[in-house]
């Protein structure tokens, strides 16, 4: 073995440390999509749970289920995407905690790598990956009826919508990872406090057929909002409701102004 | 430039009761070799760690080329590259992506990341799994990697945790031809070893750690002479004799029953004037011996002397057990 040379002038592009950050996060993103198609099982397992789900409550349950002036196909659909999102960014703490573990995280901080990189890079992997899950879900909800009701831009702002939920919650996920002695901890962490918010909510059932006690919280928590906000914007008609999409933007912004800031500060005191 | 390399001066750590660094102190002159010795837990890793910016030291002073580690650590991360104790590359990106992401990570431009990575794949024999997912490497081709990772923006301060652990002996060799090569270019390397003969070869410096202090410090030779010239070593086929060769040979120098219990070990002065000595007195005592063996004295003897117990074997298993034993230990 020969080692060329250390005098070799290595060719250094200049930027600001803004455009480091940009071109580390880029790096990061790019390293985590490849994982992912790399490793085909984890798309299997973030969709197939949903697809159960869409067979489950379209063809099983659906009947029993009865929510007056809709097909219960198109009522449920808002409400799969959302839960397709939150479960899925349980996956964000799973990989964070399968780098920290694996001494990645490590190596990256001796890097003269930008400090939020691992971290925007990991919840940008993630959006890019819910949005092939949502695209792939519509497919599917096609497939057993479902039907947008106002369009194109319905359509779009509702998967927008839907995408930026599901955002967010990565970084309350990216604490979790970060916190986790390794990726099973994280899993199991993060299921208890994702079961209530996807349940308890309106995304498979009205949510006056809940006890009395049970329904302020299932009406305001944000997995309801976004379910509700995506019906308005998907369906219209009695679903109708700007108050619910805005809603929903502003669960989503908050829990990012509060989350991002708590993960990367948990991120610079892990060692 | 009598500017030091690495700088470490009363370097303190604890993480909550356990006093991990209690003031340690050391340096590597640029373009020199330093070997930190010392057995699993004694702090040698923490030293890294803090030295390398990922943690942040409760006192002492830590330098980089004359950088403040604590005040400076961007400037200090432009000029270091780490390999850890375990293969921190990433298992589903190919040998040649691994090496690329961290030439963009070091902010080489795409075209020098992608020439960096083929140069470092030839040096390091990894030109054939280039394009093939690291997890289908061995052992071996990955702590390769790992160690050529940290070579990728030609760092001028090299630091390597236990860089051979696990390494066949031919990929050890390698190894240090690397290492030797870049630090005859000017780099300065601290190097964690458990391998005594790593040191020993590699390092114009040694400085020994047991919990968190210096014990010892020196070249591997005036290490090696502080336990003595030389050693000699007798078998004697079995115990009872060798106890009564130890009690009549105590005269001669520090002597003691090896572990297996037939074999007598005499640490002395000069060796072969010594050696008479001892066979006259064997003879007079009418022992026999199976061997009489005259050695140097290896820097395994200096550890045993110094802690006394003898230096841990690398640790078996997998990277992922050594990650966990490092976060809980170091």
């Amino acid at each position: 073995m020969t080692v060329t040379a250390v005098t070799i002038p290595i060719d250094r592009p200049r930027r600001s440390a803004l455009g480091w950050a940009v071109s580390d996060t880029k790096a990061i993103t790019w390293r985590n999509l490849v994982t992912l198609r790399r490793t085909p099982q984890l798309l299997v397992f973030s969709t197939i749970q949903p697809v159960i789900f869409v067979l489950m409550f379209r063809y099983v349950f659906g009947g029993a289920i009865q929510i007056p002036g809709v097909d219960y196909v198109n009522y449920l659909m808002p409400g799969i995407f959302a839960q397709t999102v939150t479960f899925g960014a349980i996956q964000t703490g799973i990989g964070l905690a399968e780098d920290l573990h694996k001494g990645l995280i490590e190596r990256f901080r001796s890097l003269p790598m930008a400090r939020s990189a691992v971290l925007a890079g990991r919840t940008l992997a993630d959006l890019a990956r819910n949005v092939f899950v949502v695209a792939l879900m519509l497919a599917v909800g096609y497939a057993v009826g479902f039907r947008v009701e106002t369009g194109v831009l319905g359509l779009l702002a509702g998967v927008a919508v839907i995408l930026l939920f599901g955002f967010s919650l990565t970084w309350i996920f990216a604490i979790i990872g970060l916190s986790a002695p390794n990726a099973e901890t994280a899993q199991a962490a993060s299921f208890p406090v994702l079961a209530p918010l996807v349940f308890v909510s309106s995304a498979f059932v009205a949510i006056d057929t809940m006890p009395g006690w049970m329904q302020p919280f299932a009406e305001y928590q944000p997995v309801s909002v976004a379910v509700d906000a995506v019906r308005s914007l998907m369906l219209g008609g009695q679903f109708h409701d700007p108050a619910r999409v805005v809603g929903s933007l502003a669960w989503s912004v908050g829990i990012v102004a509060v989350f991002a800031p708590l993960a990367v500060a948990r991120y610079r005191r892990t060692a | 430039m009598d500017r030091d390399g690495i700088l470490a001066e009363n370097l303190q750590k604890r993480f909550g009761d356990v006093v991990a660094l209690a003031g340690v102190d050391f340096a590597a002159p640029t373009g020199t070799v330093l070997g930190l010795l010392g057995p699993n837990g004694a702090g040698k890793t923490t030293a890294v760690r803090i030295l390398t910016t990922i943690l942040r030291a409760d006192g002492g002073r830590a330098e980089v080329l004359g950088i403040p580690v604590d005040r400076e650590p961007q400037a200090v991360r432009e000029r270091i590259g780490l390999a850890g104790q375990y293969a921190a590359v990433d298992e589903n990106l190919t040998g040649h992506e691994n090496l690329r992401l961290m030439g963009l990570l070091t902010h080489l431009s795409e075209a020098a990341a992608r020439r960096r990575a083929d140069e470092l794949l030839a040096t390091f024999d990894l030109v054939d799994a280039a394009r093939r997912p690291v997890r289908t490497y061995s052992g071996g081709m990955r702590r390769r990697l790992d160690v050529a990772a940290a070579l990728v923006h030609r760092p001028p301060v090299l630091f390597l945790d236990e860089p051979t652990t696990g390494l066949d002996p031919g990929s050890r060799t390698d190894l240090w031809g690397v290492i030797a090569q870049l630090v005859s270019e000017g780099t300065t390397v601290l190097l964690t070893t458990q391998y005594l003969e790593e040191a020993d070869r590699l390092a114009d410096n040694i400085v020994v750690i047991d919990h968190g202090r210096v014990i010892a410090r020196g070249t591997a030779s005036e290490l090696k002479a502080t336990v003595g010239a030389t050693i000699i070593e007798i078998d004697l086929a079995d115990p009872a004799n060798a106890q009564r060769a130890r009690s009549a040979l105590a005269t001669h120098g520090l002597c003691d029953v090896d572990t297996d219990g037939h074999t007598v070990e005499l640490k002395v002065k000069d060796g072969s004037h010594a050696a008479v000595e001892v066979v006259r007195t064997l003879d007079s005592e009418g022992l026999d011996p199976v061997s009489l063996t005259l050695r140097e004295p290896t820097l395994d003897d200096v550890f045993l002397a110094l802690t006394g117990h003898v230096a841990e074997g690398p640790p078996s298993g997998d990277g992922s057990a050594g990650a966990r034993e490092r976060r809980g230990a170091a």
